[in-house]
């Protein structure tokens, strides 16, 4: 097989990767929660029977929706797929699409599927739905400069915002790995995480109040096989945007380095493992923080957008 | 001349940046109980700062330095304000501030950039001097934040928080420039520390006592029974 359809199985390998494990990390997420909750709880594999239930339960549709209601879950589904074609989630090297489109695109497609989902909420009129979207766009607008300076200040230091180079540019030395500006963006990003994906202390993916919700409202009148696109589309979106952190940010090794099948499944293993120590810390700091009131929430993005600066700032006057 | 190694000065430039990041908790957070701990976090910065810097240069003082900032500042100041002001420090909920928090966070941008280029001038000066051109700026920026944090908050025990960073910003910058200072001198500046929260735990303790409150700007009124 020629190294270019060996490049392109690999890229539809990390899709099925996506696919196969990402109810897995949401299923050990939650059971790590319940275990430092001092709870009995779920097993860790309850992500992919609520998935399969919902998938062969009928679906109800307001006859009041549109398109938008039934195209929203599908985009959600697809969204973090196409990301993942982009992003290094097991090889160092670039594959078959990974220069379709660099980190903002990375960005620009998450926001895509953020935009379909909060349009398909607010189509069924359902109030709490509508609530929740405008309250998602309010934290999402605070945190578009985040986003921005993180590109920023890791083009800055990388030369490229293509995520395999950033990768290469990070894992190169010690010294490069212990810039202040990384130490600094990965901190900013991990609040971007916080933010994005509506866990503590910006909202509560556990809350069953719907009037304080904030992105969960949005899949309340969704079923069957829209809400199980919906739940798989959010554990997908979830383990992408860890993959991120893990592989591009903090730890840019264990990547697979050739294209034989042994370094790759053995990179499998280790991206694994990695995405479990960010679990723990992301069960951690759930656990341990309480949720912010929603006005408060503009400070929390605040505090990451002046630690992006700084990261900025520190390169550009040439202090470290 | 010392010369250092790059990673050295990259693993300086990371305590450096966790320093500034606990700084900025101090500054932001509304609950006292989370301002101290920001500023145990930024003490614990300052400690392996010292160690850094000892091992780089091969200067025992600074192990010493490392050792008094862990003793008095990790763990003397949370005594003695759990003793002092126990109550303020550990029962109170959200802290009044008179600017809000996300522009309290520009102006404190403003204020890292001052520090910056007030510092620009006299890094020539300190050529051959390792470390200088990272610790100084950021010592700087500390001791501009812990005065805003004065300024800025309305109660005595947050705003004993800021005098505290700005204490930890003049060692941060000064263990960068002198490193071959006395031991005695060493733990002279440092146990000032213990002493002010303890001077300032007090009169706290006996300011509520009469009016009732720490708020500053409502000290003119007395507590009723």
């Amino acid at each position: 097989m020629s190294t270019l359809w060996t490049h392109l199985v690999l890229n539809l390998c990390q899709v099925g990767f996506i696919l196969l494990f990402a109810p897995l990390v949401e299923g050990v997420l939650h059971r790590l929660e319940e275990i430092i909750q001092g709870k009995s709880g779920v097993s860790v594999w309850q992500t992919y029977r609520d998935i399969w239930k919902l998938f062969a339960k009928d679906e109800v549709i307001s006859e009041q929706s549109t398109w938008v209601f039934r195209f929203a879950p599908i985009v959600a589904f697809v969204m973090p797929l196409f990301v993942v074609l982009l992003i290094p989630a097991l090889t160092a090297y670039p594959l078959f699409f990974a220069f379709m489109g660099d980190m903002v695109a990375v960005g620009f497609l998450m926001a895509i599927s953020g935009f379909f989902v909060a349009l398909g909420g607010m189509d069924t009129g359902n109030l709490y739905a509508a609530v929740g979207a405008s309250r998602t766009h309010m934290v999402g607008f605070l945190a578009e400069p985040v986003f921005i300076m993180v590109f920023f200040s890791v083009s800055y230091v990388a030369n490229s915002t293509i995520p395999y180079f950033v990768t290469a540019t990070w894992g190169a030395s010690w010294a490069s790995m212990l810039q202040p500006a990384h130490f600094m963006v990965i901190l900013a990003f991990f609040l971007l995480i916080l933010a994005d994906e509506g866990r503590i202390p910006v909202d509560s993916p556990a809350g069953k109040v719907e009037i304080a919700m904030i992105g969960h409202s949005k899949g309340l009148e969704y079923s069957g096989t829209s809400a199980a696109l919906m739940k798989w589309g959010g554990a997908n979106k979830l383990m992408v945007l860890a993959l991120v952190f893990v592989n591009v940010l903090v730890t840019p090794w264990g990547l697979a380095q050739s294209t034989q099948w042994t370094a790759v499944l053995a990179a499998v293993g280790l991206v694994l493992l990695k995405l479990l120590a960010f679990v723990i810390i992301l069960a951690l700091v759930e656990t341990t923080l309480a949720k912010l009131r929603l006005f408060r929430i503009s400070e929390f993005l605040a505090v990451a957008f002046i630690i992006c600066l700084f990261a900025v700032s520190i390169r550009l006057t040439g202090i470290a | 001349m010392i010369t250092v190694s790059p990673i050295m000065l990259s693993i300086a430039g990371s305590v450096a940046a966790l320093f500034v990041v606990f700084g900025l908790g101090v500054m932001v957070s509304r609950q006292m109980l989370a301002s101290l701990r920001f500023f145990m976090g930024q003490s614990i910065a300052l400690t392996l700062s010292a160690l850094v810097l000892a091992d780089a240069l091969h200067t025992v003082n600074l192990l010493w330095v490392a050792l008094i900032t862990f003793v008095t500042k990790v763990i003397a100041v949370p005594l003695v304000l759990r003793w002092a002001a126990g109550e303020e420090v550990y029962g109170r909920r959200e802290v009044d501030q008179a600017l809000g928090i996300p522009a309290s966070v520009l102006v404190a941008a403003v204020f890292a950039l001052v520090g910056w280029f007030a510092v620009a001038p006299v890094l020539p000066t300190l050529h051959g001097v390792p470390f200088a051109v990272i610790n100084l700026p950021t010592g700087l920026i500390m001791v501009l934040w812990g005065a805003f944090t004065v300024a800025l908050r309305r109660e005595s025990v947050a705003q004993m928080m800021g005098l505290l960073i700005m204490e930890n910003g003049a060692f941060f910058g000064s263990i960068a420039i002198v490193h071959n200072l006395t031991v005695i001198a060493e733990i002279a500046a440092a146990v000032d520390v213990p002493i002010v929260a303890l001077v300032i735990g007090l009169l706290i303790r006996s300011i509520r006592r009469v009016t009732g409150s720490t708020r500053v700007g409502t000290l003119d009124k007395l507590h009723e029974h």
